[in-house]
C-alpha cells in the first residue's frame, strides 16, 4: 500500500486494543426489537464491515455508537467513553460520514472543508483532504453543481478533516461510478495505513471483501456472523463448485475436495476436461446462505422496513 | 499522547466562523434575499400610494405604517427566516452532521444570532432609507431616540431569533415549513397596528395583539419615528416603553426556554 504519507500518521493511534465494545445491545422501537442482543467488538486500527438487509439494525447501531440515539439496554464503549453521555472532546475523536448528504448548496467544497476543520482540535490540512478524496478540480464549486457521487466524497472529506481516530462509513460509496469506487477504496486502505479505525456498513459485499479486516453479518438485530472475509461462514466457504461439459451436458457438483474431483474428471477424459470451471463462493454467495438458513431456523423471515 | 495540550476551538470564536458561513449561504442565495429585502418596500410602496391621508395632525399613515413595517422586518428577518431555515437543515441532515462534529451547540446558536443581526440591520436601513426618502418618515436626531432605537430592534432581534429556533421544530417536514410559518406573521401584522392603526382595532382584537411581541415592536418603532405627539394618539396616552421591554423581555425567555427544551437535532420520526 502506497502515499501513506498523504494523508499525515496518526499521532495519538491508542494502545493496541479495543475501539468499539458493545454487549447485550437492545434498542425497541414500539413493540419490535431493531437491534436485539447485540453483540460485536471492533479492534483498534481495523477495518469492520457490518452487513445485513435493509431494517436489520445496521443503522440503529451505528447511529447508537455514534452517539445519535439512546440505546434500552447494553454497554456500549466507544473509544473509551459511553456514548451516550460523548461530551465535544469525545467528538472530535470520530469521523462520521452519514448515509445522506445535505445541501448546503451555496458554499464551494472549499469553504466547506476548511470550516468544518476548525471545529476540531488538530485537523488535517483542508487542501490535502480535497485532494485525497478527488474533489481538486472541484475546489471552488458550490456544492448545488456537484454530481451525487462528488457530494458523497465531500462527506468523507467533513468525515476525515478531523483526523479521526475512528471513522463510521455508512454506505460510503452508493451512486459511485466504478472507477469512484477503487479511487475511494484506496482512500480507505491510506486512511487505515494512518491507523484509522474503520466501522464500514454496506451493501457491496465486493466492497466489504476488497476493504474488510473482518465482516459482521447482523439479521434481525443480531450478529448471525462474524469473521474474515475468507473464513465466514466456515464449512460453507470451502465447498466449490465444479462445472464441466461432456457428451450428456452440462455437470455441475459441490464438493469440499474440488481437486480430487478434478484429478478424477481429468483421468476419465484423458486428459482436458471440457468447460472446467472451478468456482469457489464469493462473499455474497456466503452471505445470502447465511441469511437464508437463518430464516430457515427462526421459522419467520421478517423483513421489516428500514429505519434510518 | 505525545502531543501537546489540545486546546477545543472555542464557542465564542466558532460562533463567528458560524456567523460568516451562514452569511455567505444567505446572500448568495440570491432570489430569497431579493424576495426578503424587497417584500417590505414593496408594501410601503402599495400602502404609501393607497393611504394618503392623515391620522392624527402631521402624522400620516404612510409614516405609521413605515414603522409597522420596520417592526415587521425585524421578525421577518430573523422569527420567518430562522423558522423556515432550520426546518429545512433538519429535514435535509445538516443539524443531524453538525451534531456528529465536536461543534458546541451553542456555536449553531451564536452563528444564527449573528446573520440574522446582520441581515436585519441590512433590512432596517434599507426601510429607513426607502421610508426617509419617499414617504416622509422622520429619521430622529437626538442621540437618546437612536439608544432607544438600538435596544428595541436588539431586543425584538433576539426575541425574534429564539421564537424562530423554537418554532422550526413544529413543522413536520421542510415542504411544509413555510405554510406552517408564514401566516404566523401576516396575522400578527394585521392585529399589532402594521396594516391597520392599532388603537382603531376593535378591543378584543387589540387584547389578542398585545399578547404577541409584534404589537410591542410597532408600538416602540412608532415611538421613534412618529412626533412625540402622537403619544397621545396610542393606547393608554403613552408609548408604553417600560412594558414593551417587559413583554419582549419575556417573549425572549419564553423562547430561549422552549429552545433549550425542545431543540431537536435530528427529524422526528428519527426516534
Amino acid at each position: 500500500m502506497t502515499a501513506v504519507t498523504a494523508l499525515g500518521a496518526h499521532s495519538a493511534a491508542g494502545a493496541a486494543g479495543i475501539s468499539v465494545s458493545v454487549r447485550g445491545l437492545v434498542k425497541r422501537y414500539g413493540g419490535t426489537a431493531a437491534v436485539d442482543g447485540l453483540d460485536l467488538e471492533i479492534r483498534t486500527g481495523e477495518v469492520f464491515s457490518l452487513l445485513g438487509p435493509n431494517g436489520a439494525g445496521k443503522t440503529t447501531t451505528t447511529e447508537i455508537l455514534e452517539g445519535y440515539r439512546s440505546r434500552d439496554a447494553g454497554e456500549v464503549t466507544v473509544l473509551g467513553q459511553d456514548p451516550a453521555h460523548g461530551g465535544p472532546l469525545w467528538r472530535s475523536r470520530l469521523g462520521i460520514v452519514l448515509q445522506s448528504s445535505p445541501e448546503n448548496a451555496e458554499l464551494t467544497v472549499q469553504e466547506m472543508v476548511s470550516h468544518f476543520a476548525r471545529y476540531y482540535p488538530s485537523p488535517r490540512d483542508a487542501d490535502e483532504v480535497i485532494e485525497a478524496v478527488g474533489l481538486d478540480a472541484k475546489r471552488n464549486t458550490r456544492t448545488r453543481a456537484l454530481s451525487g457521487g462528488q457530494r458523497r466524497r465531500l462527506d468523507v472529506a467533513l468525515g476525515i478533516v478531523g483526523r479521526p481516530e475512528l471513522l463510521f462509513l455508512d454506505e460510503p460509496t452508493t451512486g459511485f461510478d466504478p472507477e469512484a469506487r477503487h479511487a475511494f477504496w484506496d482512500l480507505v486502505r491510506r486512511l487505515r495505513c494512518d491507523g484509522t479505525t474503520i466501522l464500514l456498513t454496506t451493501h457491496y459485499l465486493d466492497e466489504a471483501e476488497q476493504l474488510a479486516d473482518r465482516v459482521g453479518i447482523i439479521a434481525d438485530g443480531r450478529l448471525l456472523a462474524l469473521d474474515t472475509p475468507d473464513h465466514l461462514g466456515g464449512r460453507l466457504a470451502h465447498r466449490a463448485r465444479v462445472r464441466w461439459q461432456d457428451g450428456a451436458g452440462a455437470h455441475e457438483e459441490v464438493t469440499e475436495h474440488p481437486t480430487r474431483l478434478v484429478t478424477e474428471l481429468a483421468v476419465r477424459h484423458g486428459g482436458e476436461v471440457p468447460g472446467l470451471e472451478v468456482v469457489r463462493p464469493s462473499l455474497e454467495d456466503v452471505y445470502l446462505s447465511l441469511l437464508e438458513k437463518a430464516a430457515k431456523d427462526s421459522g419467520s423471515a421478517t423483513t421489516e422496513e428500514g429505519r434510518r | 499522547m505525545t502531543s501537546p495540550a489540545i486546546h477545543a476551538p472555542s464557542a465564542l470564536g466558532l460562533g463567528v466562523a458560524r456567523a460568516q458561513i451562514e452569511l455567505k449561504q444567505f446572500f448568495r442565495e440570491r432570489s430569497s434575499v431579493i424576495f426578503n429585502f424587497s417584500f417590505p418596500v414593496i408594501m410601503l410602496f402599495i400602502f404609501g400610494s393607497v393611504f394618503d391621508g392623515d391620522i392624527a395632525p402631521g402624522v400620516s399613515f404612510t409614516q405609521y405604517f413605515t414603522a409597522g413595517m420596520i417592526a415587521s422586518g425585524v421578525f421577518m428577518s430573523s422569527f420567518q427566516e430562522l423558522a423556515i431555515t432550520i426546518a429545512i437543515e433538519r429535514e435535509d441532515g445538516t443539524l443531524k452532521r453538525l451534531r456528529g462534529t465536536p461543534m458546541p451547540p451553542a456555536a449553531y446558536f451564536l452563528g444564527k444570532i449573528g446573520m440574522v443581526l446582520v441581515a436585519s440591520v441590512a433590512q432596517a436601513a434599507i426601510l429607513l432609507g426607502v421610508g426617509a426618502a419617499l414617504f416622509g418618515l422622520d429619521l430622529p436626531s437626538e442621540p437618546e431616540l437612536w439608544l432607544r432605537f438600538a435596544w428595541i430592534f436588539l431586543l425584538g432581534t433576539v426575541a425574534g431569533t429564539v421564537l424562530g429556533i423554537a418554532y422550526s421544530s413544529l413543522p413536520r417536514s421542510a415542504k411544509s415549513a413555510g405554510a406552517v410559518v408564514s401566516p404566523v406573521l401576516i396575522v400578527l401584522m394585521f392585529i399589532s397596528g402594521v396594516y391597520f392603526v392599532y388603537s382603531e382595532l376593535p378591543s378584543w382584537m387589540q387584547t389578542v395583539g398585545a399578547l404577541f411581541p409584534l404589537k410591542w415592536l410597532a408600538g416602540g418603532m412608532r415611538s421613534i419615528f412618529l412626533p412625540e405627539s402622537f403619544a397621545a394618539e396610542e393606547v393608554g396616552d403613552s408609548w408604553q416603553l417600560p412594558e414593551t421591554a417587559l413583554v419582549l423581555g419575556l417573549w425572549a425567555v419564553v423562547g430561549l426556554v422552549l429552545c433549550l427544551r425542545t431543540f431537536r437535532w435530528m427529524r422526528r420520526d428519527a426516534g
